[in-house]
Formats: structure tokens, C-alpha cells, sequence
């Protein structure tokens, strides 16, 4: 243990560890983690996949493990979820990593769904978890491995074979402003041929410096339709991992989605696994950075079996110190034959003294297969701003027109109306926000 | 789409099992002890007579050795390498006074490998062998035939046996010497610029390059001189059990130009040898400096045994304004492939280009791609790559592209484009694109080019038959690197690679 932070992270372990939730086979399972983390420590650029994202340097001190959070903290969170507009949701609330049923939408659940908290189905033994938990998050990130460890609550969600659940599912993470630490981990099961939206928002105040590292396992069935979006609009001083690991079965259509615009650390984890044939997926972002923002999107698609398409599109705004970072990876293994996979990573620096870090890769064993990458960057074209000025439109406007068209192009990959016109306006509100 | 019959067959030919260099010359050899010692520096010093500041920069480099660690981050796998069951130094017994004198073994072997070693005969055009008389003979105006007027260095294991072309050379101002000698003769010089680019710790494979490099090419050319004919080292590993560090140090003074060309052949072995080299090239204001390998070093059999591992630091410093490096690689041999032809565009306005094509088969791996760090001013860089996988080979392209915050007007075009021939092979891309200033403007491609349908369609609709109208666009589409190929070394190209390249992965 070298550093202060990873000092307090061991400490933290040893003090919660038999308080945290889960009979002695998830008490295995996070020592187990926990061990992984004593060894390695917290990741640091000489860790190829931590390279441009040093938590070492950027994660000086570890916040203390949340508390339950107190009335005033729920009343708050009452207010959160602004972002999503009208989107008709159903919200499931978590307060500084806790599960908030008063304030969560459990009525009528629609035939097929079953939702819980983690803590509750860790202390009930829930057997979904055994076959489940753990499995499609890769162990060997510390990330994931820290998440492992100190999980304390989340949401667990069922959807069974051929339903269709109509509302989008909210997870709406919530932090109060106490600087505190949460570990949060979702399961999302969806068996086939079921079709459901995951919404997943993290907010919290401006002003403290919290933690939060969330990870979600996602299951899709064979010729389910899943779309998942995250949204990361963490208080402006918030450190933010998240992870999502998904499982995508045969036939299956899978959209995902990143909005990174808060935090002041961010670092988006996407571990997608083609496990089925004929799978189509369309894995898409968009990161708008101001200040000193840091945010590191890194995305590997693994295509274990033949004839999946997928479709990957990552799009930056930075400004001012802004440092945004992508890391990319295409996997196509021996058998995965007739693969097509396609990826396209685009940074636009508004500020001389932005940063952008682009590393798309491909990893290709097979043979028959049409996969490929691009990666740009670069600031605003100053032909296309002319044109616009030609035309007796003011600067900014004609800067926030293209901005907007840039993401856009990222944004409409996005099917649900209601959703792509919220994210859109956070994009204006952003723009304006700027000057 | 699979790769079609032809390409595999074309691919075959150039198969591992196929190596046409793998010939032994049987010469006695004056080695130095097997192992690396302190004795092992000061002797290969005092072999070369060298003055102290020379075997005190060794020795500086063989201490920070010691102390570090093999890179393990490239996409190879290779057992522990013994650095004390290698020979550092080994040369031909007889040592050549002159051209007349050396040993008519070695020339022999030079003439087989195609390399003209006698003026009078390379002036005449040496007797081509079967498959140079497709070359265009006319189109080269200063040449003439085949291996018209090149200068050739020729490096026999651990020395250089001799150089052509010194005295036409040294009327024109330019100075084509093993460094060897030029630590005697332009001690200033070697002392200006060696390891001023590569500096003596920069990784584990050039600091012991540093430490025992044995020989290799020096070239100055003066201020305003356009260097009046290519220039050339061919390396050739010969010793069992050795392993070769030769030394390059290319200076283009103001105003130059200089082409030089690299070709490398070793014997057939069971055990893996090494090769760890390093070449600095730098170009001062307004100088350009072009830099072509062949590299075809034994590349193991068709199991994966024995072959060279090439563990090879190069790297240009574009020095003053307006100075352009452009690398052109064509990569057959190896058993292993560890190189990152770099630029650094320090001088305002530089340019600098990497073209490279790297086949791999058998057993092979190759962990090869460019550095390009803008730090100048409107400085520009493209970078081509096409890699051929095929057998049970791993081919890796990795790239950096960095600009620095005052690099304004910093550009880059990439483009790396792969194909795998068969099923047990791979190919991957790593690229690193790093932009810290927003008037940079960074492009990368790496394009899945099974060839457009519209392309194919155009052709067919003229007659072409499928596999034609492939192979013809295929053709046009690996010339991007094979034109930038000198005229000498472009019929070698052209043999090692008549490749097609259908049905690529990106």
C-alpha cells in the first residue's frame, strides 16, 4: 500500500467487510476482489488501460463509505432527474448508493418485471445472483474489483421471457452532499425475445468532492431488444467510475449510450461481449467537457460469435482544459466469422489548451470479416463557420450550430423520441451554459 | 470475402519454408568471448581501436543497461533471451585492406545475395539474376542497369567488409563510412551527433546497442549537396550464435538530400539470434533524408524455430525548418519484429512519413508501426501501413501520433489497413492518437478495404474476370508504398510482394 488513498481504501474494506451484505460465498467473492486490489493497487499510466486516466495522481485521498442518507438528503433527491424532462420513467432512486423505495416508482409493475435492491436480494440469498453476479464483469479491473468488494446496494431486475416493458426503467443515482464514497452494482436480466430501456443518471451537488463507482451486469436473451443509456451528470468536483458489462445473446438488438457532460473525474467503462449470432448493436457517446474536466470513455467489444454487426460512434466537445480521452477496443475472435464491426471516435477542441487522447484498436483473428476504424480531431472547421457567417448568422450561434451537428450525429443513434430530445436540449443548455 | 487462390498462392511462395538467403559462408571469424561483461565492451573497443571518449560512452551505456528491464508491452511472445550465450562481436579473420583483398568467400556471398561489391562490375550492371529482368530498365535516368550506381556499405556480421563508391562519393562532399572509421576521422562530428537522437538509456535494445555496437554506416552529407547516387548498407549475420548491433548515423546538413537504403539476410538456424540495431537519422534546415528497408532476416521455419529476432530502435530528428524524413519499410524476415520507425518534427514547417508494408507467415510476429511527435510548428505527417497476415502469424500495427501544445497547424493523415490469408492468424492495431492543441488536426483511418463493390463492377463490366479485376485494384492499392520505394530496391519489393490484398480487415 503506497499511496494515502489506497491506505484509507484498505481500511474502509476492513471496517464494512462484515457488515456489508451477502451470505459467506459473496464474503468469499469479495475478498477474493478485495486481494486483487491489495495487489495491484489503484491503476496508474503505466497500466496500459489506465494509460491517459492515472486514478493514482487523479484519486488523492478515498472518501469514507457512505451512510444511510438521512431525510434531508432524501428530501433533495426528490428533485434530481431534471435532465430527462417529460421522459415518462419509471424511477427507481438511490440516495448516496442506497435504494430510497418511498421516492422509487414500484407501482403496477408490468407483467414480467421484477425489481429489487441489491441489499435486499444479497440478504436474502437470492439465487439470480449466484448464477449471475459477478459473471460478466471482468475481474481482473481494479475498478470493477473495488466495486466487488464494497458493493452495498443497487438494483436488481428481472424481465422475463417475451415481455415488454413499455417505461423506460430509471436508475436514478443520487449523491447528497456529504463527501462520501458509494459502490453501487445493478443486474439487469433480460431473457429472450424481451424488449426494456435502462436508464442509468448519476447527479449530485456541485461543490462536494464524492465518489462513486457504479457498476452494472447486463443480461440479454437471445432475440431481446435492450437499449441502455447512461447518463453522467456528477457535481462538478465528483469522482465517477462506472462500468457496464454486458452479455448479448443471438439475434439479440442492443443499443447503448453515453452522455458524459459532469464530473470532474470520469472515467465510463463499456465490457460488451458478442456471445450469440447475428446480433446488432449500435454503442454510441457523447462527452461534452468544460474547466479541467477529465473523462475517459474505454469500450471493448468482444466478438465471440459470427455475424454480428456493431456499430460504434464516440463523439467529444472540449473546452477550455478539458481532457477527454477514448479508448476503444474491436475484438473479433477465431470463430467469429462475417463479422462487421465499424468505429468511429471524434474529438473537437474548442480551446487552445484542450486535450483529446484517441485510441481506437482492433484485435482480429479471423479472416472474413470487415471491420474497421477512424478516429479525427481537431477544432471547428473554419470553412463550414464562414459559410455559416456568409449567411449573417453571430459567431457563437454559428459555433453552437455545428457543435450540435457534430453530436448529433451521435445523439440520433438514439431511438427513443422523447430521450434524444432531452439529451439534445442538454446539449443547448451546455452551449449556452459556456459562454 | 477470403483471400482468393492467387494471393494464397503468392503468399506461399514467399513462405518461410521458401528463404532463399539461408546459405552459411564458411570464413574463420576472430569473436570476441560468449557473454557481456565490462571485458566484453573494453574488448570490442579495442578492437576498433577506439579513442576513450568512445569506450567511456559504452561503458556509460553497459552500466544503465544493467539496471534495466526488457519491454514486455508489444503483442509478442518469446521465451527468455540469454544475453550471456551470445557472441557480441564476431569478424571475418582476414581483414580487407583494400576492395581486391577480401575474402573471395565473402564476395561470393554478396554476389548471391545480389549485392555488387566490385565498382567495375556495379558500374556495368551486374549479370541479373532470374526475375530482376521484369525491372523497367529506363526509368531510372542517373542509373542504368539493375543495381546501377548505388554505394554500397556491406556488413558481414559484427564488421563493415567494404564500401563502394568512397572516392566519387568524397568529390561531392559527402562522407559514406563505417562508423568505425568515422569515430577516427570525424570524431567531432560522431561526437555531435551520436546518440543525440536515440539517447544512450532511451530502451533496454538501443542501450545495449549502445554499449556494444560493433558497425554500420555514417553519412554526412555537406550543406546544399544532393548526394549524386543512393546510398546503401547491406547487413548480413553470418556467426552462429551472434548477435548483430550495427549502428546507423545519417546527418543531412542545410539544404540536402540524401536516399538511403537498407537491406538484411542471415543464414538458416535452428537457435534465434539477435538483432538489436539503431539508426539516428537527423536533417537539418531544409534537408531531406529518405530511408528504405528490405528487411528479410531468417524468419524460422515453418514450425516457428530458429529465426532473428529484430528488436531495432530507429528514429529522425527533423532538426531545422523545413526538414523532411520519410521511412519506407518492406517487411518480410524475422522471426520476431520490434520497430517503430520514428519522426520527432521538432523544426518548424517539417514533414515526416512512414510507408510500410509487413507480411508475416509461419510462425512470425510483428510488432511494428511509427512514431510521429509534432513539436514544431505547421509540421505535417502521413503515415501508410499495410500488413499482410497469413499462416499462424501475428501482425500488430502500433502508432503514435502526438502533437504538443505549441505545435500549432500540427496535421497527420494514418491510414493502416490489414488482411489475414487463412484462419490461424491475426492482425490488430493499436494506434495512439494524442492531440494537445486544437489547431491540430489528426486523421486516422484504418479502413476495411475488401475492395468496393463499384471498383470490382467497373472492372468486371470491362472484361476483367473477378480474380483480375482483384488483383488490378488490389495492385494499385499497395503501390501507395511500393512507389515511394527506391528504383534499386523496388524489384526486390515487387518480388517479396506480389501480393493481393482482398478482403482486408482494417
Amino acid at each position: 500500500m503506497k499511496t494515502a488513498a489506497e491506505a484509507a481504501l484498505a481500511e474502509a474494506f476492513a471496517a464494512a467487510r462484515d457488515r456489508l451484505p451477502g451470505d459467506d460465498a459473496v464474503a468469499a467473492q469479495r475478498d477474493a476482489a478485495f486481494g486483487l486490489f491489495a495487489k495491484e493497487g489503484l491503476p496508474h499510466r503505466r497500466v496500459e488501460e489506465w494509460k491517459y486516466t492515472d486514478l493514482r495522481a487523479l484519486m488523492r485521498e478515498a472518501k469514507p463509505l457512505a451512510p444511510p442518507p438521512d431525510a434531508a438528503a432524501k428530501a433533495r433527491a426528490k428533485a434530481a432527474g431534471a435532465l430527462l424532462g417529460d421522459v415518462e420513467t419509471r424511477r427507481l432512486v438511490f440516495v448516496d448508493g442506497a435504494f430510497v423505495a418511498e421516492l422509487s416508482d414500484l407501482a403496477h409493475l408490468e407483467e414480467g418485471l421484477t425489481v429489487d435492491s441489491l441489499a435486499d436480494a444479497l440478504s436474502d440469498n437470492d439465487p439470480v445472483l449466484t448464477r449471475h453476479l459477478g459473471k460478466l464483469a471482468p475481474a481482473n479491473n481494479v475498478a470493477v474489483a473495488l466495486n466487488t468488494a464494497l458493493m452495498g446496494d443497487g438494483a436488481v431486475i428481472r424481465i422475463a421471457a417475451g415481455a415488454t416493458i413499455e417505461r423506460p426503467l430509471h436508475l436514478l443515482f443520487v449523491a447528497s452532499a456529504k463527501p462520501d464514497a458509494s459502490f453501487v452494482r445493478s443486474l439487469v436480466v433480460v431473457e429472450r425475445g424481451a424488449r426494456a430501456m435502462v436508464i442509468e443518471s448519476h447527479e449530485g451537488p456541485a461543490g462536494s468532492d464524492y465518489q462513486v463507482n457504479a457498476a452494472l451486469e447486463l443480461f440479454v436473451g437471445d432475440e431481446a431488444h435492450v437499449d441502455h443509456v447512461k447518463i453522467v451528470g456528477e457535481g462538478a468536483d465528483a469522482l465517477h467510475v462506472s462500468t457496464l458489462a454486458a452479455a448479448i445473446g443471438a439475434h439479440a438488438r442492443f443499443n447503448a449510450f453515453s452522455f458524459i457532460a459532469g464530473g470532474a473525474v470520469v472515467r465510463n467503462q463499456l465490457f460488451l461481449k458478442f456471445d450469440g449470432e447475428g446480433v446488432v448493436a449500435g454503442i454510441r457517446g457523447a462527452t461534452l467537457l468544460n474547466g479541467r474536466q477529465h473523462a475517459d470513455t474505454t469500450l471493448v467489444a468482444d466478438h465471440v460469435a459470427a455475424d454480428c454487426q456493431s456499430r460504434e460512434v464516440f463523439k467529444a466537445v472540449l473546452d477550455n482544459e478539458a481532457h477527454g480521452v477514448f479508448q476503444g477496443r474491436i475484438i473479433v475472435r477465431r470463430h467469429a466469422q462475417k463479422t462487421d464491426a465499424k468505429m468511429m471516435t471524434q474529438a473537437l477542441l474548442l480551446s487552445e489548451r484542450a486535450e483529446a487522447d484517441n485510441k481506437p484498436e482492433l484485435e482480429i483473428f479471423a479472416d472474413d470479416v470487415q471491420c474497421g476504424h477512424g478516429a479525427t480531431s481537431g477544432a471547428i472547421d473554419d470553412e463550414l463557420k464562414f459559410y455559416l457567417l456568409a449567411r449573417g448568422i453571430p459567431a457563437a450561434e454559428a459555433e453552437a450550430l455545428l457543435i450540435q451537428a457534430f453530436l448529433g450525429e451521435a445523439i440520433e443513434g438514439i431511438e427513443h423520441a422523447g430521450l434524444r430530445e432531452a439529451l439534445l436540449e442538454a446539449v443547448a443548455a451546455w452551449l449556452k451554459a459556456r459562454k | 470475402m477470403p483471400a482468393v487462390q492467387e494471393t494464397v498462392d503468392q503468399v506461399r511462395r514467399i513462405d518461410v519454408d521458401q528463404y532463399k538467403y539461408g546459405f552459411e559462408t564458411l570464413i574463420e571469424s576472430d569473436k570476441a568471448p560468449k557473454g557481456l561483461s565490462e571485458d566484453t565492451v573494453r574488448f570490442i573497443s579495442a578492437k576498433k581501436n577506439e579513442p576513450d571518449w568512445m569506450l567511456a560512452w559504452r561503458l556509460d551505456a553497459y552500466k544503465r543497461w544493467l539496471t534495466m528491464r526488457e519491454p514486455k508491452w508489444a503483442k509478442v511472445d518469446y521465451g527468455p533471451i540469454d544475453y550471456q550465450n551470445i557472441y557480441y562481436y564476431a569478424a571475418p579473420k582476414k581483414a580487407p585492406a583494400s576492395l581486391d583483398d577480401i575474402d573471395p568467400e565473402i564476395l561470393r556471398t554478396y554476389e548471391k545475395l545480389g549485392i555488387p561489391l566490385r565498382e567495375r562490375e556495379a558500374l556495368l550492371g551486374i549479370r541479373k539474376t532470374d526475375g530482376q529482368n521484369s525491372e523497367d530498365g529506363g526509368a531510372e535516368p542517373a542509373g542504368g542497369n539493375g543495381y546501377g550506381r548505388v554505394a554500397v556499405d556491406a556488413v558481414f556480421d559484427s564488421v563493415s567488409v567494404a564500401t563502394t563508391f568512397k572516392a566519387e562519393l568524397a568529390k561531392a562532399g559527402v562522407l559514406f563510412m563505417p562508423i568505425s572509421e568515422a569515430v577516427h576521422e570525424h570524431p567531432d562530428l560522431v561526437k555531435k551527433y551520436l546518440g543525440s537522437v536515440v539517447p544512450v538509456s532511451d530502451n533496454f535494445f538501443a542501450t545495449l546497442n549502445s554499449a556494444v555496437f560493433s558497425d554500420g554506416s555514417f553519412v554526412y552529407v555537406p550543406p546544399g549537396v544532393r548526394c549524386p547516387m543512393e546510398l546503401s548498407t547491406y547487413f548480413r549475420i553470418n556467426e552462429r550464435n551472434t548477435g548483430q548491433f550495427e549502428r546507423t548515423l545519417i546527418i543531412a546538413d542545410k539544404g540536402s538530400y540524401v536516399s538511403y537504403l537498407e537491406g538484411c539476410t542471415a543464414p538458416v538456424r535452428d537457435e534465434n539470434q539477435l538483432h538489436a540495431a539503431v539508426v539516428e537519422l537527423i536533417a537539418l534546415d531544409d534537408a531531406e533524408i529518405k530511408y528504405s528497408t528490405i528487411q528479410n532476416w531468417y524468419p524460422g521455419d515453418a514450425n516457428g524455430k530458429g529465426g532473428i529476432y529484430n528488436f531495432v530502435t530507429k528514429r529522425g530528428d527533423c532538426r531545422g525548418r523545413g526538414a523532411k524524413i520519410s521511412w519506407t519499410q518492406l517487411e518480410t524476415g524475422s522471426a520476431i519484429t520490434w520497430k517503430y520507425p520514428s519522426c520527432i518534427l521538432r523544426g518548424d514547417n517539417s514533414r515526416g512519413e512512414f510507408y510500410s508494408i509487413a507480411i508475416s507467415n509461419g510462425y512470425q510476429q510483428v510488432d511494428s508501426g511509427t512514431k510521429m511527435l509534432h513539436l514544431g510548428k505547421n509540421t505535417t505527417s502521413r503515415i501508410i501501413s499495410k500488413g499482410i497476415a497469413a499462416g499462424h502469424s501475428n501482425n500488430t500495427y502500433r502508432g503514435l501520433v502526438t502533437s504538443h501544445r505549441r505545435a500549432t497547424g500540427a496535421r497527420n493523415f494514418t491510414n493502416c489497413d490489414s488482411l489475414l490469408i487463412g484462419d490461424q492468424c491475426g492482425a490488430h492495431t493499436v494506434p495512439y492518437i494524442e492531440t494537445k492543441n486544437s489547431s491540430t488536426v489528426f486523421e486516422h483511418e484504418a479502413t476495411t478495404s475488401k475492395i468496393s463493390e463499384e471498383m470490382l463492377f467497373y472492372c468486371r463490366q470491362r472484361g476483367l474476370s473477378a480474380e483480375e479485376a482483384t488483383a488490378l485494384v488490389v495492385n494499385g492499392f499497395v503501390k501507395d508504398v511500393l512507389q515511394q520505394l527506391p528504383m534499386e530496391f523496388a524489384v526486390e519489393a515487387q518480388k517479396l510482394i506480389s501480393v493481393s490484398l482482398e478482403g482486408s480487415v482494417g
